[in-house]
């Protein structure tokens, strides 16, 4: 039976996610409005909002002190390319535990979910001298690489979770057809999973742009992506909270613009299969 | 050309073994059922002979040529899958097309041999439509037009029709029929459903817990089952078996005899009871009888109908010469 939603119920649940939507929105939006405002502005107190002197100093002085553009195409390149090689290496190791599972195969999905219960900072020292050997330190290729492993886990998971979802005689049929293993995975498997690898490349890019600690820990100067464009004006000269807000907005907003135009498919791959 | 044999074939799934050594052969051109109650490994051997699963043991020739190792692309086989298994993606026109584009043939061949398919299986103004836009009966057609444009030495069906409803499953199984005598190459079909084995097959293979119980045509089976289990397996409604005295005076450990051999006597039959449900076909008419002391139920099949009520009594007469007789293991006593 449907539940009837009374005029007044409704309104109470509007009111009550738009409530939880700005609670979560409201630190960027704070971040965005502060940008806008001059240094005294962004510390006084009591805090002012809407009604200030709005100004755009604080981005020119950003972008005459640091060059921006070469963060972005830093961040674009660690994020997009750790992402890519990330699917291209799950997509195989997904069809494997999905469609020919072992005895240990619930082991090891667990056991790769595990890796992610460990602090970061624990294995800081072995990858920062591995780094240093290898001669990775600073380098995109380097940040591509730990930044591929770290989300590793999480894109295996969601692939596999997607592909447990295709019915395994459609690969039989492909098989029956005549298909090899990769054409099963490039004509088969791949279209139909598009929807759940769209969503999984879109949140791991995301994981990747905004991830910090690896990101800040093994780039000084060349390959530093956006993050730590944003570290940069967090302290050295003391707080310039206008300018770190101003620095942090540019930062997010290529993120921010990607999801907003991407929102659908990402809502419909994260639900993809918990309705059948 | 497409004969399958399969010698000793076994498998085990880890220590179970669902099929025991098992020997068939299905002849070229035959239209072979394996039929049994679910679970009793009918599609596991469908899935060998298709190579889907792996034999743990024992060979199977197809064409002669040993394929026991050899993947499910390379016997030459096609198959049509219960759920339809078409590729949700792709145009009708795309699913047909798929197993000619894997075998790398020029697109003019497979534009003609598509368009043949869709023509045979008037497919034709659906071409370019999308699975999910047909219905399941249009779908089950993509997915035999898929696996004849290949032209494989037989097609494998396992239980094509049980998503279908009633009566478009009567339908189908009449193309199905009418394409084994078109194209005229072997056809093996699994299905639980005796009415389309009784139907389709020239040849019904029974199989009760991996093992073969009988091999035979439909009326062979029909009239000289080999046991127990096929007597009662094969027709509808079933068989009636009796055991007991009744049994004793035919020198038997069961006797059965099936709904049509027993008619409703005027006055005094052999056998009597009371009448329970009845079931009015028009055509038919079958009676439930119960309290006749000699079974829990006892089925009789009545052209037409005749007035009897639920508790009339029922007088019945069955025909002598059409009992069947088993013995202690189930096996029929000649």
């Amino acid at each position: 039976m449907a539940r009837a939603v009374t005029g007044q119920r409704k309104m109470i649940n509007t009111l009550a996610a738009w409530s939880v939507g700005l609670l979560i929105f409201f630190p960027i939006l704070w971040t965005i409005l502060t940008s806008f405002k001059s240094e005294a502005q962004a510390i006084a107190n009591p805090p002012v909002f809407f009604l200030f002197d709005w100004t755009l100093e604080n981005y020119s002085a950003v972008q005459e002190r640091s060059n921006y553009s070469k963060f972005l195409w830093n961040s674009i390149i660690i994020a997009g390319g750790s992402t890519l090689l990330g699917v291209l290496i799950a997509v195989p190791a997904a069809w494997s535990m999905a469609f020919v599972p072992g005895k240990r195969t619930k082991d090891i999905l667990l056991w790769m979910l595990s890796t992610k219960m460990l602090p970061a900072v624990g294995v800081l020292y072995p990858i920062y001298l591995g780094f240093v050997k290898a001669g990775l330190l600073d380098t995109r290729v380097g940040l591509v690489i730990v930044m591929m492993l770290i989300n590793l886990p999480i894109i295996v998971w969601m692939l596999y979770t997607y592909f447990r979802e295709i019915p395994s005689e459609i690969l039989e049929a492909a098989r029956m057809d005549g298909a090899t293993l990769r054409d099963e995975i490039i004509h088969v498997l791949t279209p139909m999973a598009i929807p759940g690898i769209a969503s999984t490349l879109l949140l791991n890019f995301i994981l990747a742009w905004n991830e910090a600690f690896w990101t800040l820990n093994l780039t000084a100067a060349k390959a530093a992506p956006l993050t730590a464009f944003i570290a940069s004006y967090s302290s050295p000269e003391g707080l310039f909270f206008a300018k770190l807000s101003a620095a942090s907005t540019m930062a997010i907003a290529p993120i921010l613009i990607l999801g907003w135009f991407s929102q659908k498919q990402l809502v419909r791959g994260l639900t993809f299969g918990a309705v059948k | 050309m497409g004969q399958i044999v399969l010698k000793k074939v076994q498998k085990k799934f880890d220590d179970v073994e669902v099929i025991p050594p098992l020997d068939l052969t299905i002849e070229d051109g035959e239209f072979t059922v394996f039929v049994g109650p679910s679970g009793c490994g009918k599609s596991t051997l469908l899935r060998l002979i298709a190579g889907l699963e792996d034999v743990t043991a024992g060979s199977i020739e197809i064409d002669g040529k040993e394929a026991a190792d050899l993947p499910p692309a390379k016997r030459g086989l096609s198959m049509v899958f219960q759920s339809y298994a078409l590729y949700p993606h792709m145009s009708v026109r795309k699913n047909i097309a798929f197993p000619l584009k894997m075998a790398k043939m020029d697109s003019a061949e497979i534009k003609k041999r598509v368009e043949a398919a869709a023509e045979v299986l008037n497919l034709t103004s659906y071409l370019d439509r999308r699975p999910g836009q047909l219905s399941g009966g249009q779908r089950q057609r993509v997915a035999i037009g898929r696996s004849i444009v290949r032209e494989p030495s037989a097609f494998l069906f396992d239980e094509p029709l049980s998503n279908l409803d009633a009566a478009l499953r009567v339908g189908m199984r009449m193309e199905i029929s009418e394409l084994h005598k078109r194209l005229d190459t072997t056809m093996v079909y699994v299905t639980h459903d005796q009415v389309e084995a009784m139907t389709m097959a020239d040849k019904i293979v029974v199989l009760q817990a991996g093992v073969v119980e009988q091999v035979g045509s439909p009326l062979d089976l029909y009239h000289s089952p080999k046991n127990k289990f096929v007597a009662g397996f094969i027709g509808s409604p079933k068989m009636n078996l009796i055991e007991g005295d009744e049994a004793k005076k035919h020198n038997a450990q069961t006797i059965g005899i099936r709904p049509e051999h027993i008619a409703v006597a005027d006055g005094n039959g052999e056998w009597s009871g009371v009448v329970g449900v009845s079931e009015h076909l028009g055509s038919d008419t079958f009676f439930h009888v119960h309290d006749t002391g000699l079974a829990d139920m006892i089925t009789v099949r009545v052209e037409g109908d005749v007035g009897l009520k639920y508790g009339d009594k029922i007088n019945l007469s069955p025909r002598q010469d059409l009992i069947h007789k088993f013995d202690q293991q189930g096996d029929r006593i000649v």
